[in-house]
């Protein structure tokens, strides 16, 4: 656990928030916290990473459900909205709970396609999200398919192997990721609330690149775009 | 199915910090707990209690198995819908057990008895419905019979391992392209800004909430809404199955954290693509009649979807509980389509 945690309750799971930077880097300079959202089976930096240096503002990184420094459940039963409820936790958390206060993300593999959701889903909070290359960024079939089912050995260690399987296959129809866009760009206080900064582009962030209002670019460029 | 809608909680910021303390329900009277049996139950013309009862463990999440019958007899599986448990199949599984059959059902996680997860997902529900079949069957495949959620879920089981199925009676549980009431908050389809700022709301306040008290009657009434065809006897008695009783008065036993409606990538048409290609003998028992716990779906829309050697019963003037409604007709149905218990 690194040296400043705030450890979150959502429902029945202690989530770790990990506040990587907790002061601007300039006190006169207006800014924004920058949340980082941390790919399939990874978890949070422990420090500020290179790449986000120069974001001018406070820096955080939540570990998801069944990863990190958060709560291993026992008998799965993950989803990516669940993670986006993770998400919500950890934006009240860096809002003061403030509806009017908002927050940029950075979404790495999976926690790219969660970050997505809460876009949608919490606009009016979110300035703005990247969506870059991390694990699990691709997820699973865009349509049914004859999935297996299976039970696994669980210890409570971190990652839950769960979450690799559960998260690693979930159902991810472009037009459903295209929704949160849709949501994104009719609620958000800026415009081109959504940015991909990707190389690889599975169908559903395919989908998400080419809807009418969201931008592809660098990493840096997005960063200065949202600080 | 508890109504969700009417969960009593101590709103708190989501991050677990409580703003306010707000009293949403007041003390509930418990005047009309007379007339319960010996087991605190509501006694309904034969209903039953299971023969056996008792805890499974299913890859850390606690089972709360059911049976009824004799426990040497060859076993039959029985899946409830979301939001229900297996004690409102109290009337139904005697008369399968009386077929010849050991009849078992178990609570879903997060349901009756069984243990209240720290997750929720179709997943899951799949993976513990794994655990009770190898405890009962041992790699043998038996007859099988789900309703509403549990005959859907039982559905892409079939498809998923055939080989545990000697044969499949969906009841009710069929979907078509509407919105699911008792399925789990991700697997829906509807995409609307107030309903996922609905879902997070509750998801902030989960950690604190508790089920909202009332009188057992109160809770009936409440079940009552949402069930209007089954009769108010049968309603209180599924309170005292699967509700509890405590200083404030009857609450249901289901986690507090499901909740009806929400959204997901998951197409109810996607379970019918399924049928056609089910290898075991498979019966449909839909009822005519819509209702809101209801799939909505249109028999003449499933037809067309029945696997090669299945076929689809349509009960005029019955609702979505076609067992509990027609508990002699369906149970007939049933034995008839399972065969002897050989």
């Amino acid at each position: 656990m690194s040296a400043s945690t705030v450890m979150l309750r959502h429902n029945k799971i202690d989530l770790a928030l990990h506040l990587l930077r907790t002061e601007p880097l300039d006190p006169v300079v207006p800014s924004r916290p920058l949340l980082l959202l941390h790919g399939l089976g990874d978890r949070s930096p422990t420090g500020v990473p290179h790449w986000c240096a120069s974001w001018p503002g406070p820096i955080a990184a939540l570990d998801f459900t069944g990863h990190g420094d958060s709560t291993v459940p026992a008998g799965g039963g993950y989803s990516p909205e669940l993670l986006m409820a993770d998400v919500d936790q950890a934006l009240a958390e860096l809002t003061d709970g403030d509806p009017d206060r908002s927050i940029t993300i950075l979404g790495r593999g999976l926690g790219a396609y969660v970050a997505l959701q809460i876009a949608g889903a919490r606009a009016s909070q979110i300035h703005g999200v990247i969506l870059v290359d991390g694990p699990g960024l691709a997820g699973g079939p865009t349509g049914p398919t004859s999935q297996s089912v299976f039970a696994l050995d669980t210890d409570g260690s971190s990652p839950d192997p769960y979450a690799l399987v559960e998260l690693g296959r979930d159902l991810r129809p472009g037009d459903y990721a295209v929704s949160f866009v849709n949501l994104a760009n009719a609620n958000a206080p800026v415009a081109n609330p959504i940015t991909v900064a990707s190389s690889f582009r599975p169908k559903w962030l395919a989908a998400v690149a080419d809807s009418p209002g969201v931008v592809e670019s660098s990493l840096s460029d997005a960063l200065a775009a949202y600080a | 199915m508890p109504p969700f809608a009417e969960s009593a909680v101590t709103p708190v910021r989501p991050g677990g910090r409580e703003v306010t303390s707000t009293t949403v329900d007041t003390m509930a009277s418990t005047d009309d707990d007379s007339g319960l049996d010996e087991h605190g139950e509501s006694p309904f013309p034969e209903a039953r209690r299971p023969d056996r009862a008792y805890d499974l463990p299913a890859h850390g999440v606690r089972i709360a198995v059911h049976e009824w019958g004799d426990a040497d007899a060859p076993p039959l599986m029985m899946m409830h819908g979301g939001f229900d448990f297996a004690r409102t199949f109290d009337v139904f599984a005697p008369k399968l057990a009386s077929g010849g059959w050991r009849v078992v059902s178990w609570d879903q996680r997060g349901h009756g008895n069984s243990e209240h997860a720290p997750l929720y997902s179709w997943d899951g529900d799949m993976r513990d419905t794994l655990a009770v079949f190898d405890h009962v069957a041992g790699g043998r495949p038996i007859p099988v019979v789900g309703h509403s959620k549990g005959g859907a879920l039982m559905t892409q089981l079939a498809d998923a391992q055939p080989h545990r199925f000697r044969c499949l009676v969906n009841m009710d549980g069929i979907p078509y392209k509407r919105n699911i009431p008792d399925l789990a908050e991700h697997e829906r389809t509807t995409m609307l800004a107030k309903d996922l700022a609905g879902w997070l709301d509750h998801r902030g306040r989960t950690a604190t909430a508790s089920r909202k008290p009332g009188t057992l009657d109160d809770l009936a009434r409440r079940r009552g809404r949402m069930n209007p065809r089954l009769p108010h006897e049968w309603l209180r008695r599924l309170v005292t199955t699967g509700g509890f009783e405590s200083d404030d008065g009857w609450r249901w036993k289901i986690d507090p954290a499901l909740r009806f409606g929400g959204f997901g990538p998951w197409r109810p048409e996607w379970m019918l693509m399924r049928l056609p290609g089910l290898p075991m003998p498979f019966l449909g028992i839909l009822g005519a009649e819509m209702e809101e716990m209801g799939w909505g779906t249109p028999p003449h829309k499933v037809l067309p979807y029945m696997p090669m050697d299945g076929h689809c019963e349509v009960l005029d003037d019955v609702g979505h509980f076609v067992h509990i409604e027609q508990p002699d007709l369906v149970s007939g149905l049933v034995l008839d389509f399972i065969g002897a218990p050989a």
